[in-house]
């Protein structure tokens, strides 16, 4: 493997550092909580478990949801938004984990996407993220 | 040439911030898939409403 694949690879990080590191990243984010498909929480921002573990029910519930719904029919549900006049929830999962996080109103959708799934990344880094990237074909010139 | 950029931005920049401000505050669900798919249901589209509840819980 080339030391090019090896530097972008994200260095597996423990869950609430991840979370640390997501609200450090992202203003955006008022709360949130990484939890497995099973519903267990892993961490999250709040101080009140129980707090942490409504956010979590809640998430799991808009994913079965989500995926039961219209639209998903031969396709899997990696991530949602639903946008609220209060604020935003977000949900974003990759194989058994998953992050939830709540925003003021209006956020940056896709920002707040892009740190949820940098996050999850930095906790099961997937094969795909040490691949190494193919390099473009050098242009030749004809000479005139 | 002037007064037609000016007469455009008088009324083209308060309309644009009045039609931002109400997309900003209207309620509506992104579903995202590993496709790269994504699919928007505005309020009132069918299977909206519980997703719009579980958020407003979760808020």
């Amino acid at each position: 493997m080339s030391s090019r694949a090896e530097a972008v690879r994200l260095a597996d990080v423990e869950p609430a550092a991840a979370l640390a590191d997501l609200t450090e990243i992202s203003s955006q984010i008022e709360t949130a909580a990484v939890f497995h498909s099973d519903g267990s929480t892993l961490a999250s921002t709040f101080a009140d478990d129980t707090l942490a573990a409504r956010l979590v029910g809640s998430a799991r519930e808009l994913l079965e949801a989500a995926a039961a719904g219209p639209g998903g029919e031969g396709r899997t549900l990696t991530q949602l938004e639903v946008a609220l006049p209060e604020g935003s929830v977000f949900v974003v999962r990759d194989g058994e984990l998953a992050v939830a996080a709540t925003t003021a109103a209006s956020p940056t959708a896709g920002l707040v996407l892009y740190d949820l799934r940098t996050c999850l990344r930095s906790l099961a880094p997937s094969e795909q993220s040490a691949a190494p990237r193919r390099r473009r074909a050098k242009k030749t010139t004809a000479d005139a | 040439m002037r007064r037609l950029l000016a007469l455009l931005l008088l009324v083209g920049g308060p309309l644009l911030l009045l039609f931002r401000r109400r997309d900003g505050h209207r309620e509506r669900v992104s579903l995202y898939y590993d496709d790269g798919s994504m699919v928007t249901l505005e309020r009132g589209a069918p299977g909206s409403e519980r997703l719009l509840e579980l958020a407003r819980s979760a808020l």
